[in-house]
């Protein structure tokens, strides 16, 4: 039971996983997306069109290729959501949060209006699902195995990017320079960043990354179901962030803690009620408002979010 | 000399706005050329163009002779030259060290160059590895160290994976090595700076954050150094210190251009001087040939008077007492350690520190924002015959309905003075839209207002223009009070019902709109309109606003903090001149400076912090300099500082000694 439990949660934390530690990257450069959800979303759309297509055309002969095409769809058409993103805040400088919830309204809705196309033959994806949970996974009645190895390849990607980009925020030049550009645009600036380009590249990169999240939901842990369900993951993305004090490494933990949370209430806790049900899916809204609490009310420097999140730069600004 | 960098013709406009206007310049190698000028004349914006955050419109920018573009930061560092700003261009969460090498360019990657070093490097340790005799080395651990033998298979490796390195050091993906500190420690001690460089940056007092600017400078190379008012928030051994780094830059033969408005360091530190006015080149001087007279005649293009009219206090009282006040801050630091003090009415009382010693916390509990731990604040009340009026613990609408007229003019001025995005009306209004209006007492504050703001403007400029002036504020304070006399006329009780009514609805928007008016025009401040959003106008301009409408108020005690802090000296004249019109008129003027001498010029009494706690209140007639630097470090306490101005020990006395001369 508990076993299952933990396995189950471990799965379900890459959605989260993959969508904060998006965020990271684009809050790290001074921009908060509030798009995500609807990053998520379409990039699951366009995932899931592209697996449809795909499985059509040659079935399930290169299980390989049934993950990489559509993997590269996703991030690609979340690369694209991040750069109309970026070019609203950064090159227009409209407001980040009415753009981000912009982003997210019409994310939501292009994603139903791409999957309801294909939503009556969604069988035809689920045929692929299963090389995304088994083909790295493997089998065993051990309880080690079945927490850490009996995943689909999408988990491990999740767990390999957050440390690779917790190892690049923290330990290189170019992490440097973006967690500067997110702290002091200016003085980025004067010191030779280029704070566009940086904020360009962050917000992509971060937007597709983001869109993987929704594509793992669709394809492994629903098991090629479309649901719509993907906002709310996207919300609580962006709610880990604040958890895990922006450190996509301890987003990691954060992730399962916020999976284990969720799945709770699904068969873990016998003889609750719906509206139960309902209030223990709230948990982690309510642990990431003790968390911010917390953390503001300590006010240490290293817990605070970037300086200029969400604070437009223009350079000739006076 | 040849010359290091040299301007011909540039302008910038900002919009409308003229903001330099052919200016043509040049520095020398190996000299420090000042640049004065008041606020607006352009000195920054100048500089920024020649450090890439602006881009000039018209003319330009020679380096050793030659024409070049300078389109961003980066261009500037490839030309050499470094600018430390007025607001230092610091992250906050980084050590200092990450700020340092921030931003740091790729440096080239030769793959053939590397291909054979990294070959002479392996053979180097293959022919140890042959040499090696492990019997000469004893020892368990010694295996640990001794050389390894490299295949030809793992050199091919090694070799192979060089366009792979090449192309992640373009991408910035190099490592930051974990001794970066200690690299740049070394260019540190070089040229005598001792700081610790692991430390962050929000740990670091304001002297050292400039230091850290200053390396920033020197480890990219700048021969061209830019420093835009350096001095201002330095103590004065910080600045002499400073001023000797400067001067060892310059032996070193790079050319440094400081902006200031203090004339004394003008005349200290630069070999030539720039004048700027209104964006224009005015002149350029060779300091030993000049004096300060000259310099500001030039700079404010007609004569002014630099003389502080201080006068005797008149029927001094206390108006003010503080007792044993405590307060600590959200860490649980003492911030204010037992102060008592007492400001009498008719008298300025200056307060120095270095900055971020606790005045601030002292004037905001006065003003009833900052919570206490202990002690007491009263209040003597001249309307009520002296009476003893509790001040402890009360919010500043409490304080104001206690009919205590307390004016306050915080040191951030669009955080706690007036609100950026709001017009010069609307920032009038703050202080007085919960005033119902009443007609004889409007009478008599406009009349007060226009009566202060001219006093001191008399004293300062010509007599014939101020009478225009004068004048003119007249008319309209005729024009706005037209509607109050036609109601006068058609009886004074029915109007003053009629508007009792109305403003108990509406807002009053015609007196504000009067006072703007009145401080625009008396102060000079120089906006669009008085429809324009405050945050747009320079600093100098904004703190005049400010002290305009706090001074408009009436007030029995007047705080001042750092009220000419980036004021240039004809504006911080204006404000100093205000400041005496006041205490003349009987207030208990608080003035919190940073500046010494102005101190002792302006204050009477000059009460010296340090770490929360009071050093001393010394006499602003006899106080010395060096003593108050001295009490400001707490190294002086007041009674040694009271029997003898010597400092304590012979080297320091030297120091003074030399700074006197």
């Amino acid at each position: 039971m508990f076993v299952n439990f933990l396995t189950t949660a471990i799965r379900f934390s890459a959605t989260f996983l993959y969508g904060s530690t998006g965020e990271i990257i684009i809050e790290k450069g001074g921009h908060l997306n509030l798009g995500i959800p609807g990053i998520i979303s379409v990039g699951a759309a366009v995932g899931c069109i592209f697996e449809y297509y795909l499985v059509k055309a040659m079935g399930t002969s290169v299980p390989a290729l049934l993950i990489l095409i559509p993997l590269l769809m996703t991030m690609i058409s979340g690369a694209l959501m991040g750069l109309l993103y970026s070019f609203l805040t950064v090159t227009l400088r409209a407001n980040q949060n009415v753009v981000g919830l912009a982003m997210t309204t019409f994310g939501v809705g292009l994603a139903g209006y791409l999957i309801s196309d294909i939503q009556a033959e969604m069988a035809i994806i689920a045929r692929a699902s299963k090389f995304f949970r088994d083909m790295f996974a493997v089998q065993s009645d051990n309880w080690f195995v079945q927490i850490f190895l009996s995943h689909g390849v999408l988990v491990y990607l999740a767990i390999i990017i957050a440390i690779v980009v917790q190892i690049i925020l923290s330990k290189t030049r170019v992490g440097l320079n973006l967690r500067a550009v997110g702290e002091n645009p200016a003085t980025a600036d004067a010191a030779g960043i280029n704070v566009t380009k940086y904020k360009y590249v962050s917000t992509c990169i971060g937007c597709a990354i983001s869109a993987v999240g929704g594509l793992f939901c669709v394809m492994d842990y629903m098991g090629g179901n479309w649901e719509y369900v993907l906002e709310g993951f996207g919300w609580l993305s962006i709610a880990l962030v604040i958890f895990t004090l922006w450190r996509p490494a301890l987003s990691i933990l954060g992730s399962i803690v916020f999976a284990g949370l969720y799945i709770l209430a699904f068969g873990y806790i016998e003889g609750i009620s719906f509206a139960q049900t309902e209030i223990i899916k709230m948990l982690p809204y309510l642990v990431t408002v003790l968390v911010l609490s917390i953390s503001s009310m300590l006010n240490k420097k290293n817990t605070q979010p970037p300086a200029a999140l969400g604070v437009s730069y223009f350079r000739e600004e006076r | 000399m040849q010359n290091a960098i040299e301007l011909k013709n540039i302008s910038k406009f900002f919009g409308d706005v003229i903001a330099n206007k052919n200016v043509n310049l040049d520095v020398k190698k190996g000299e420090i050329l000042s640049i004065l000028g008041e606020n607006g004349s352009g000195k920054t914006t100048l500089m920024n163009m020649i450090a890439g955050i602006y881009y000039p419109d018209e003319g330009e920018i020679l380096i050793d002779g030659l024409p070049v573009t300078i389109r961003s930061p980066k261009d500037a560092f490839a030309h050499r030259i470094g600018m430390i700003h007025q607001h230092f261009k610091l992250v906050d969460v980084f050590s200092a060290a990450d700020n340092i090498i921030l931003g740091e360019e790729f440096q080239g990657f030769d793959i053939k160059e590397e291909k054979s070093k990294l070959c002479e490097k392996f053979a180097k340790e293959n022919s140890e590895f042959e040499n090696y005799k492990p019997e000469d080395h004893p020892g368990i651990l010694s295996y640990l160290s001794a050389p390894k033998f490299h295949s030809e298979k793992e050199i091919k490796r090694a070799v192979s994976v060089l366009p792979l390195v090449k192309i992640s050091k373009r991408l910035q993906f190099n490592w930051l090595s974990r001794n970066r500190a200690q690299t740049i420690q070394k260019i540190a001690y070089k040229y005598g700076f001792d700081i610790d460089l692991k430390k962050k940056i929000y740990d670091m007092s304001v002297s050292e954050k400039q230091t850290v600017e200053i390396i920033k400078v020197l480890y990219r190379n700048a021969d061209i150094l830019i420093l835009d008012e350096p001095t201002a928030v330095l103590t004065p051994q910080e600045i002499k210190k400073l001023f000797d780094v400067l001067r060892r830059m310059r032996e070193d033969g790079k050319s440094i251009i400081i902006i200031t408005h203090k004339l004394n360091e003008v005349m200290e530190i630069s070999d030539r001087v720039a004048v700027m006015r209104k964006g224009e080149h005015i002149a350029t001087v060779n300091t030993a040939e000049t004096c300060e007279q000259e310099l500001t005649e030039m700079m404010v293009g007609k004569k002014i008077e630099l003389n502080i009219n201080r006068t005797v206090p008149q029927n001094s009282e206390d108006r003010l007492v503080v007792e044993h006040i405590c307060a600590t801050n959200h860490d649980g630091v003492k911030i204010l350690d037992d102060v008592s003090f007492e400001a009498r009415s008719g008298e300025i009382l200056g307060i120095a520190g270095i900055a971020g010693s606790g005045q601030r916390e002292l004037l905001e509990a006065i003003a009833g924002l900052q919570k206490l731990n202990g002690g007491d604040i009263w209040y003597y009340d001249p309307s009520k015959n002296n009476e003893k009026v509790d001040l402890r613990s009360k919010t500043p609408m409490q304080i104001r309905n206690l009919g205590v007229r307390l004016s306050f003019v915080p040191e951030d001025r669009l955080g706690m003075g007036l609100v950026g995005n709001m017009d010069l009306i609307d920032n009038m209004m703050l202080r007085s839209y919960k005033n119902i209006k009443k007609l004889d007492d409007e009478d008599t504050v406009t009349q007060n207002n226009s009566d202060i703001i001219n006093v001191a403007k008399d004293e300062q400029i010509d007599n014939t223009e101020c009478n225009v002036k004068a004048e003119q504020s007249e008319e309209v304070k005729n024009n706005s009070n037209a509607f109050v006399a036609f109601m006068k006329k058609s009886g004074k009780a029915v109007a003053n019902v009629a508007v009792k009514a109305w403003s108990a609805v509406f807002l009053d928007r015609k007196s504000p709109k009067t006072l703007a008016e009145t401080i625009v025009k008396d102060l000079e401040v120089v906006t669009p309109s008085t429809r324009t959003p405050v945050r747009r106008l320079s600093g100098g301009n904004v703190q005049k606003v400010l002290v305009g409408r706090e001074i408009a108020a009436a007030p029995t005690v007047l705080m001042a903090a750092y009220p000419v802090r980036g004021l240039d000296i004809n504006s911080s004249y204006t404000i100093y001149n205000l400041l005496n019109a006041q205490k003349e008129k009987g207030v208990a003027v608080i003035y919190v400076g940073e500046d010494l001498d102005v101190l002792i010029d302006l204050c009477d009494r000059i009460m010296v912090i340090c770490g929360g706690k009071i050093t001393g209140i010394v006499d602003g007639r006899a106080a010395q300099k060096e003593q108050i630097g001295l009490m400001m470090m707490g190294r002086l306490s007041q009674s040694e500082g009271n029997d003898s101005v010597k400092p304590i020990n012979g080297d320091e006395q030297g120091e003074v000694e030399r700074e006197d001369i």
